[in-house]
């Protein structure tokens, strides 16, 4: 990808760890991901890249360091707040929608959380599940979708906003090897068409190497991997 | 909107639960409906018994009870004499006993009071009433217990007593009491010539507050009370209602405790889905909304069947005959809204620290449990 584009989310030499510095996951890593980069985080199982999506997202804070993500810090709680609802999305390995409702009222839980129109959002919900093949399961309830069916309604949640930045975490861990490659071709297609920028966390290499660029999780540092 | 949705998938996925929070509000609601019915009820009887026509209650100043003033003789007629009384009746309160029936209210009245004329006689006439010495009239209901019947020679409290009448009257306390003569009654309990109340009818009503003034000016020892006036500044009446509205808030504050317990769990079992609504945007606040949306959902739902249960519990009490006259099934509108406020009072009590710990669910924590 063009090295002009402008950086969306930046680490500068961030460290983490747990248990009070016993678990040091993370030390002095740096990353800057440019705006529509699709972005692969790839390391072994317990290497750390779901705490370093959980800093981008403001999920957690980092022990040391600076984040920048949109512009924003996401260490500061107004900041966070507005960097989930408007900025960005994140998808989960499992789905982690509320199983008892259906689609349409898992979607609506972002939209509810900005205080959306609500004919703008049935819109952007109608939108988003044509998109990805699931207007004809609207009204059905997340326990009675497949596994890739709920992913699918997990990234259209993601994207209920309109976020810049996509946080992906292992979002095919759990399904099969094609549906995982529908879900992944599906992400590809929000960078590549829409110019939505997305970090994906995977240990599968073949996704990684799909990628635009591959960074490698290894302890607790980053390696830039050309593809 | 739409959160309403949210708030009534999580009641519907923890029916029992959220029964259970809903149950003890419920209670709450009608055991506070039906002692305040009971009292005020009650209240209400007693505050008939004086008023009974009358505008105005003369009575001694600075007594606890109207069961301890005294208005002498000579004070009644005092008050009879004024331009600005139309009627004026003494009334002499007593407490006797008869076997098996230890607190039994005795009226003392004189004939010509209005109540005798008022009420539908069993047996006997109101001409009967004082014309024998001897005897006494009976409440149809204390008839009832009693056992008792007109020509019948009763013992009450030291002395016998022949039935001369039995009258049922709309008024609980008098349909469960008995009645002597004034004088009779004097002599019974041993109050010389007094009576403990006078009840005042004017000639008009609009001037009341000079009949007041006047009477107080001449007669130091008493106090003319407007019954409004009486009903407000009875100390019975205030501890009764206090003790109502207490027994009543408790029952409360055990269906808090309900609503705490049940939002409580609500929470520990939704951890993660919190935490995802936090991913999704939902600030802390929106999420403590939440949880008082869902407190706020089980206080109505509860409301409402503690109104349904409280009312079908006094009209079954109406029904009692022990109860007669002393259920007021109906309540005063601003109780009633006192009643609700208070059960969303306690409902959102409960909710407060299910609320705050739902607030501060940290969504990196809470997603990386299975
Ligand atoms: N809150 C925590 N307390 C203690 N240790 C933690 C905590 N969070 C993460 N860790 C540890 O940090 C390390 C990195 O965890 P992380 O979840 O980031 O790994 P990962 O690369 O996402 O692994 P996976 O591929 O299995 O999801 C692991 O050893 C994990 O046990
Ligand atoms: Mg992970």
């Amino acid at each position: 990808m063009s090295k002009s584009r402008e950086i969306i989310a930046e680490a500068r030499e961030v460290s983490k760890s747990y248990d009070g510095g016993r678990i040091v996951v993370l030390r002095d890593v740096s990353l800057a991901v440019r705006t529509g980069e699709l972005v692969a985080l790839w390391g072994a199982s317990g290497s750390g890249k779901s705490t370093l999506l959980h800093l981008l997202g403001g999920l957690d804070a980092p022990d040391r360091g600076q984040l920048t993500v949109c512009g924003l810090n996401p260490v500061d709680e107004a900041s966070r707040l507005s960097l989930r609802r408007h900025r960005l999305g994140f998808i989960f390995q499992l789905h982690n929608l509320i199983p008892d409702l259906t689609v349409e009222e898992n979607l609506r839980v972002p939209a509810l959380a900005v205080g959306a129109a609500r004919a703008a959002t049935a819109a952007r919900i109608r939108e988003l599940v044509t998109e990805v093949g699931m207007a004809h399961r609207l009204g059905h309830r997340i326990q009675d979708l497949s596994g890739g069916e709920r992913q699918r309604t997990a990234i259209c949640r993601a994207l209920m906003n309109r976020p810049q930045l996509l946080l992906a975490d292992e979002p095919t861990g759990s399904l099969d090897e094609t549906t995982g490659s529908t879900v992944f071709a599906l992400l590809k297609q929000l960078a590549e068409r829409d110019g939505i920028t997305v970090v994906l966390a995977t240990h599968e290499r073949r996704f990684a190497e799909a990628c635009h660029r591959i960074v490698r999780v290894r302890d607790g540092r980053l390696e830039e991997i050309s593809t | 909107m739409h959160i309403f949705s949210l708030i009534f998938t999580n009641l519907r996925r923890h029916r029992w639960r959220a029964l259970i929070g809903m149950a003890g509000i419920a209670f709450g609601v009608a055991a506070m409906l039906t002692i305040l019915a009971i009292v005020t009820g009650a209240i209400g009887m007693f505050q008939r018994i004086l008023a009974s026509d009358s505008h105005y209650l003369v009575f001694e100043r600075n007594v606890s009870d109207l069961f301890f003033s005294s208005v002498t003789r000579e004070q009644v007629d005092a008050i009879r004499a004024r331009p600005e009384v139309a009627a004026a009746h003494p009334v002499l309160f007593g407490i006797v006993s008869a076997p098996d029936h230890p607190v039994i209210t005795c009226f003392g009245i004189e004939a010509s009071d209005p109540r005798l004329a008022k009420a539908e006689w069993r047996a006997g006439k109101v001409a009967d009433f004082g014309a024998r010495p001897d005897e006494i009239f009976l409440g149809a209901r204390a008839a009832e217990f009693l056992g008792a019947h007109a020509g019948q020679t009763i013992a009450v409290g030291r002395g016998t007593f022949r039935v001369g009448g039995v009258f049922k009257t709309e008024n609980g306390f008098e349909d469960g009491g008995v009645f002597l003569p004034l004088k009779a009654a004097q002599d019974f309990f041993h109050r010389g010539d007094a009576a403990s109340v006078v009840t005042v009818q004017l000639r008009d009503e609009r001037r009341g507050v000079e009949f007041k003034g006047a009477l107080e000016a001449a007669q130091p020892g008493v106090i003319a009370l407007e019954n409004r006036e009486f009903n407000s500044t009875y100390n019975s009446f205030k501890i009764l209602n206090f003790t109502a509205w207490a027994v009543g808030v408790c029952a409360f504050c055990l269906g808090g405790l309900g609503v705490a317990n049940t939002m409580l769990l609500s929470v520990f079992t939704r951890i993660r889905e919190i935490a995802v609504l936090r991913v999704c945007g939902f600030s802390g606040r929106q999420v403590a909304g939440l949880i008082f949306g869902e407190a706020a959902a089980i206080a109505a739902v509860g409301v409402v069947v503690g109104f349904t249960l409280g009312f079908v519990l006094l009209a079954v009490l109406e029904r009692v005959p022990q109860f007669q006259g002393y259920v007021q099934a109906s309540l005063q509108p601003l109780v009633l809204v006192g009643i609700v406020a208070t059960a969303f009072v306690t409902a959102a009590g409960g909710a407060i620290y299910p609320a705050r710990f739902a607030s501060r669910i940290q969504p990196a924590e809470a997603l990386r449990y299975e």
